[in-house]
């Protein structure tokens, strides 16, 4: 993956800024290397090698064995589980939550991704009028994503309070009867996608801006010269310029919403019944939510998961890796 | 956007007679510390526990991520671009899938409720990051910088720590802030590795605290303000780092 963008202002010569960005370190001449340099290079690189066998290949194998055999609490300290195959996925697979999980990963997840692109790059064309103050504004509209998710959803919670929150306040002003946001079915889902577009806003404006920065400025010029509204500018020029970039930020909001879990737990519990359950926080109440943990389905479902985040990441990479051509 | 930010502070200063008051004070009209002083008095604990698993997530993350960065950059095994797929790859992986295993393992070793079996975990959100963020960075620095240093006799090591890692700094920043910021504000692994043992993190103290009064709600929101502070320096502190760290690794020049 080609990572960009970062300050890399030290020292960095004009030749090499010049090369197109992924390729730049195969136009240094390649100097012969022999077998010491080979093994240093992979003495830097061993404590990494190490750590990711260790913290993340191993972790990942038992979870993969967890979702093969039948444990229960005592087999866990006993390590006598026995090994039932695909009995946990499909066990998971009929469950009554099964379809309502995945039905709401998916509205979660497009719904959330949607609403918050459209609102970071509102915000991003905004900000790239620069006027006073844009860069602390700007600034200040990072908090969101840098409070902790706790911090946020604790919040979130109380704003939608049914009967002493804020939000069922300003709807009362307007002449809205008060909505029992969280503890309604009909609304916990849509609760939760209100707080996770809050918070994804920020990413997506910090992207979608860093993109709109590397726009000439000239194009908008003519296009003016040439009597382009506002708006077909944007339709004619910014949108299309952008489109490599907003594919890489749809992608990644698409693997970093499947994967929330925090946020929704905290504030409905994936309740009330399944209404605002995801595959995520099915997952974690079956493995850790009740007093008599299910850690096969748990880990099932958790696989599934992997696997839906996979294809999409691998989409991710080809994207990706047809920019970088 | 900053509303909620404004209105946590609004309610963690408001008197817990007039939290459910309707229509509720859009300003906080007699402001009270009750709130700041429950959360001195309950929460200081939990406080310093983030704080050690923090900085702890931070200084594992570094040495393991920039000498990996520096390999990848600038030393260029065989299996480097395999590595780069492998760390996108576990960048994917649910926080939710990782604790089931953590939790196994840890159960049979005995690391459960440990803080440092949670700077373990916590560090497995920052180091595929922080090893992208320094392969990246330090494949921009000159190869003259390091065939100089090279020449006048540095070995690898030394080229790496007193070449390398100096002009590496704005990467070290931006690694060290969001490994921090990762770790403080972690929940999954803080509740199903450390749920029960004396030292907690924040995240769990603000969760313990909701699940156990929810009537005292200016407590709570004075808690998550103080949750805040460290996010609200670092940003005042690093911002443009900020910005650097949320685009690298997501959009190409």
């Amino acid at each position: 993956m080609t990572i960009a963008r970062v300050d890399r202002r030290p020292k960095r010569s004009p030749a090499v800024s010049g090369a197109a960005g992924g390729a730049d370190r195969r136009d240094v001449p390649p100097r012969r290397r022999r077998g010491r340099d080979r093994l240093t290079a992979l003495g830097f690189l061993s404590p990494l090698v190490a750590y990711l066998v260790a913290f993340y290949l191993y972790p990942l194998y038992r979870n993969l064995d967890l979702s093969l055999r039948d444990y229960t609490v005592r087999s866990f300290v006993a390590g006598d589980a026995p090994f039932s195959g695909w009995d946990n996925f499909s066990q998971v697979l009929n469950d009554p939550t099964f379809g309502p999980a995945l039905g709401n990963t998916m509205v979660f997840t497009f719904v959330s991704i949607a609403l918050q692109y459209a609102a970071g790059l509102g915000l991003a064309v905004f900000f790239n009028r620069h006027f006073r103050l844009s860069t602390t504004l700007r600034a200040l509209f990072l908090i969101p994503w840098l409070l902790p998710l706790i911090v946020s959803a604790s919040t979130w919670s109380w704003m939608l309070n049914s009967e002493s929150g804020v939000v069922n306040y300003a709807l009362h002003l307007v002449g809205v009867p008060p909505v029992d946001w969280l503890t309604s079915p009909h609304w916990a889902l849509a609760s939760v996608v209100i707080a996770n577009v809050w918070i994804g806003i920020p990413f997506n404006l910090v992207i979608l801006y860093s993109g709109l920065q590397n726009i000439p400025g000239e194009l908008y010029e003519a296009a003016s010269l040439d009597g382009a509204s506002g708006r077909q500018q944007f339709r004619r020029i910014t949108f299309p310029l952008l489109r490599p970039v907003s594919a890489i930020t749809l992608l990644l909001g698409l693997v970093y919403t499947l994967k929330v879990f925090d946020l929704i737990w905290i504030m409905t519990k994936g309740g009330p019944g399944d209404s605002s359950s995801t595959l995520a926080t099915w997952s974690y109440q079956l493995a850790f939510g009740t007093l008599l943990p299910h850690f096969g389905p748990g880990a099932a479902v958790g696989n599934i998961l992997i696997l839906i985040a996979l294809v999409f990441g691998l989409l991710y990479i080809r994207v990706q890796r047809r920019q970088e051509a | 956007m900053l509303f909620p930010v404004y209105w946590m502070l609004n309610v963690s200063l408001t008197p817990q007679q007039d939290m459910r008051k309707s229509p509720p004070d859009l300003f906080p009209l007699h402001p009270t510390f009750e709130g700041y002083r429950a959360v001195l008095h309950d929460q200081m604990p939990y406080l310093g526990t983030s704080l050690l698993i923090g900085l702890g997530t931070v200084a594992a993350t570094l040495v393991l991520a920039a000498p990996a960065g520096y390999s990848l950059a600038k030393l260029r095994p065989r299996g480097g671009g395999v590595m780069g797929l492998a760390l996108l790859v576990a960048q994917m992986i649910p926080g939710i899938v990782m604790a089931m295993g953590f939790y196994g393992i840890f159960l049979n070793l005995g690391l459960l409720n440990s803080w440092w079996g949670l700077i373990i975990a916590d560090s497995t959100i920052a180091v595929p990051f922080g090893v992208m963020i320094f392969t990246a960075f330090m494949s921009g620095i000159p190869d003259e910088l390091t065939a100089a240093a090279r020449i006048d006799g540095a070995g690898t090591w030394r080229t790496f720590w007193s070449v390398v890692l100096p002009v590496s700094r704005n990467a070290v920043v931006t690694v060290s802030l969001f490994s921090f910021l990762w770790a403080w504000s972690d929940f999954v692994f803080a509740n199903t590795l450390d749920g029960g043992g004396d030292l907690r993190p924040i995240t769990l103290g603000i969760y313990r605290y909701i699940g156990n009064n929810n009537q005292e709600w200016n407590a709570i929101m004075a808690t998550a303000v103080v949750a805040s502070v460290p996010a609200a320096v670092l940003l005042v502190l690093a911002q443009r780092y900020v910005a650097a760290g949320v685009t690298a690794g997501a959009v190409k020049d």
